[in-house]
């Protein structure tokens, strides 16, 4: 492993079990992570993208160790994690930390702010005294920009962008390394989403912090990230850097991803070519053989049906697709 | 041209355990027949609670205080509320963000689809269910004579909001409100769903009011764009000169937040301070002052009403200086 990665991930399989019957017997599985490897550098942030079911969610989570994996490695801070115990987890993921989606389920309506925020402190034997506990939270709160008096009140006063902004300072708490944020801004209102984007790049100068990014919406992807990957039906697509990504894309899901946001502004969408992907996502029951996603690609040739690609790299880019083969 | 539905100077209040709240306040709308208006706002702005007002949906709690809302001739708030089933889901459709919630779980499809026709056209049952099947294949379900004996859990989210189409099509409506129809999709099948009934709406030359929150969509589909604020429209003009020229500071900080697929990457987003406002405790003045970069002392004692600053180009504001 190389020193400058703090996570490394390799053939990340997780499949989940389909159960039938009044006694749940298992009648089959879903492979909702098939084959999975990337690696994160100390202080980037690394984005997975993908619609819903691509796996991008269950891949964090099973980098965090909050979901049984099939197979694979995952390598955190030089250390091998995959076979952790929950205790041995426990000292690991106080460098590893989350911020989820919903800022209203994410906070327990009946504890007060500054509980919340203090309570990975309380749940490690941090918390030291009265005052260093307190004086954290502070701090924590003025991190974030929350005034130090809303530690008092209860996440319902909160609207939703100081909600995730209360997330964010809980995440902060113990000093992580790492952060994954699953799809932090995208419940939040237009005005709002940049603010809560700005303050992640700024937390990210000013602690030197990693993120995993999970994210649809590549307009924030492209504002926000080092790195790159495109996930669809389990596994990576297209991985690259940002401005590669973004510039050259090379899968055609990548490219129809990219027509299909629409822009905000009327001539530059007169411009596009409004490149419909057809149908929808197969479901993760069954499968398409071969290349995944044969069945909604435009340039889809007779090999795509049945090797599924492997993936190669292409210039800049690491891709699986049999065009570029 | 003359407007299919024009409404003019609403205010709506909702009884709540805070006491009364204002949702609407002098809000005026028009849309042509054939056109598309986008309504634009976060959450709380009005822009839903419009939508509503025009087919009497308010529920118990909510009520219109002041203003008038005219469809083909016909006054909407003082109509009774057997004429108002006899427009709804006959020459106004509502398509809803969430087609899982707004289809009966225990009805297959196709009786949910025939019911409007069988209902407002008087057709037979078997005739009604044909028509069913015809409009589902025309928002491109496949097997749609097949399909129609299945159940919405048997269907994909994208399938289900064609499903949504297809029902407000059935009696070939006038007029289709749709709230955040593709919110609750991925962003592929966001994209099918919005051609579709922007194509289907064309073909039948109806108006479509299209309620989102996604200012790439509305530059996308609309025709003409009205933005909400704290339960007023602000801004109101063509989408083209929307988009080359905001004219209110909201609508201008809402456009700069936005991050863009062409924008310099990496870089510190616009953005606009402080939050949307609570509509239980609106700020004096103009609702948006607190949080407006121009804001003067007239600003926080009095409303700024809606003003012509080109023949087609509205705002509510007392302007500012850069």
């Amino acid at each position: 492993m190389s020193a400058s990665n703090i996570l490394e991930v390799r053939d990340l399989q997780v499949h989940f079990p389909i159960t039938e019957g009044l006694l749940k017997r298992q009648v089959g599985s879903i492979a909702a992570v098939d084959g999975v490897s990337f690696h994160i550098k100390r202080g980037e942030t690394f984005s997975l993208v993908g619609e819903s079911g691509c796996g991008k969610s269950t891949t964090a989570l099973s980098v965090l160790k909050m979901q049984p994996i099939l197979a694979g490695q995952i390598v955190f801070d030089g250390q091998d994690i995959t076979d952790h115990s929950a205790a041995q987890m426990r000292a690991v993921r106080r460098k590893m930390q989350m911020v989820y989606q919903d800022p209203f389920g994410s906070l327990n309506p009946r504890m007060k702010v500054g509980a919340i925020i203090g309570e990975p402190l309380r749940v490690h034997g941090m918390a030291g005294d009265k005052a260093q506990y307190h004086g954290r939270i502070k701090e924590l709160m003025k991190t974030v920009g929350l005034l130090e008096d809303m530690a008092e009140r209860y996440p319902h006063e909160f609207s939703g962008g100081q909600r995730q902004r209360i997330c964010i300072a809980r995440a902060l708490a113990l000093d992580p390394e790492l952060i994954v944020c699953d799809e932090p801004v995208s419940a939040l209102d237009v005005s709002i989403q940049a603010q809560v984007g700005n303050l992640l790049m700024d937390l990210q100068d000013r602690l030197g912090l990693t993120y995993l990014f999970i994210a649809h919406d590549l307009s924030v992807v492209r504002h926000i990230s080092n790195r790159v990957a495109v996930m669809y039906l389990g596994r990576i697509v297209e991985e690259a850097d940002r401005d590669t990504l973004f510039s050259s894309p090379k899968h055609p899901y990548t490219k129809a991803l990219l027509a299909a946001v629409p822009e905000a502004d009327p001539e530059l969408e007169a411009q596009r070519s409004e490149q419909l992907i057809i149908g929808e996502i197969p479901s993760l029951r069954s499968p398409p053989t071969g290349c995944t996603f044969h069945t909604r690609c435009a340039d889809a040739m007779p090999v795509c049906q049945r090797h599924a690609p492997e993936r190669k790299i292409n210039g800049e880019t690491l891709l699986s697709c049999h065009l570029y083969s | 041209m003359d407007s299919l539905l024009s409404i003019s100077n609403l205010s709506v209040k909702f009884a709540t355990e805070r006491g009364k709240v204002q949702a609407l306040d002098g809000v005026s709308l028009s849309v042509n027949a054939g056109e598309t208006l986008a309504i634009v706002g976060e959450s709380g702005s009005g822009k839903s609670v419009t939508a509503l007002s025009i087919l009497g949906l308010l529920g118990d709690s909510g009520q219109v205080t002041d203003g008038a809302i005219e469809f083909d001739g016909e006054d909407l708030v003082n109509v009774s509320a057997q004429r108002l089933r006899e427009i709804r889901g006959n020459r106004i459709a509502f398509i809803f963000q969430e087609p899982m919630s707004s289809l009966n779980p225990v009805l297959t499809i196709g009786t949910q689809v025939a019911e409007p026709i069988w209902l407002h056209h008087k057709k037979s049952w078997p005739e009604a269910f044909a028509q069913a099947g015809e409009l589902l294949q025309r928002v491109a379900i496949p097997d749609a004579a097949q399909r129609l004996n299945d159940y919405p859990h048997q269907f994909s989210g994208g399938m289900r909001q064609r499903v949504m189409i297809a029902m407000a099509l059935a009696c070939q409506p006038k007029l289709i409100i749709a709230d955040e129809p593709t919110t609750a999709l991925d962003v592929t099948v966001q994209a099918q769903i919005l051609s579709l009934m922007k194509n289907l709406t064309k073909e039948l030359n109806s108006s479509l009011i299209l309620i989102t929150h996604d200012l790439g969509v509305v530059a996308r589909y609309a025709d003409q764009v009205a933005v909400m604020y704290g339960g007023r429209v602000v801004e109101r003009a063509s989408a083209a000169d929307l988009y080359k020229s905001p004219q209110h500071p909201y609508t201008q900080g809402l456009m700069q937040s936005i991050p863009k697929l062409d924008g310099d990457p990496g870089s510190r987003l616009y953005t606009i301070d402080g939050q949307p406002p609570d509509l239980s405790k609106l700020p004096a003045g103009c609702s948006f002052h607190p949080r407006c970069p121009f804001a003067r002392e007239q600003c926080t004692t009095a409303k700024p009403s809606l003003q012509d600053i080109a023949p087609t180009h509205q705002r509510a504001c007392f302007g500012y200086e850069r």
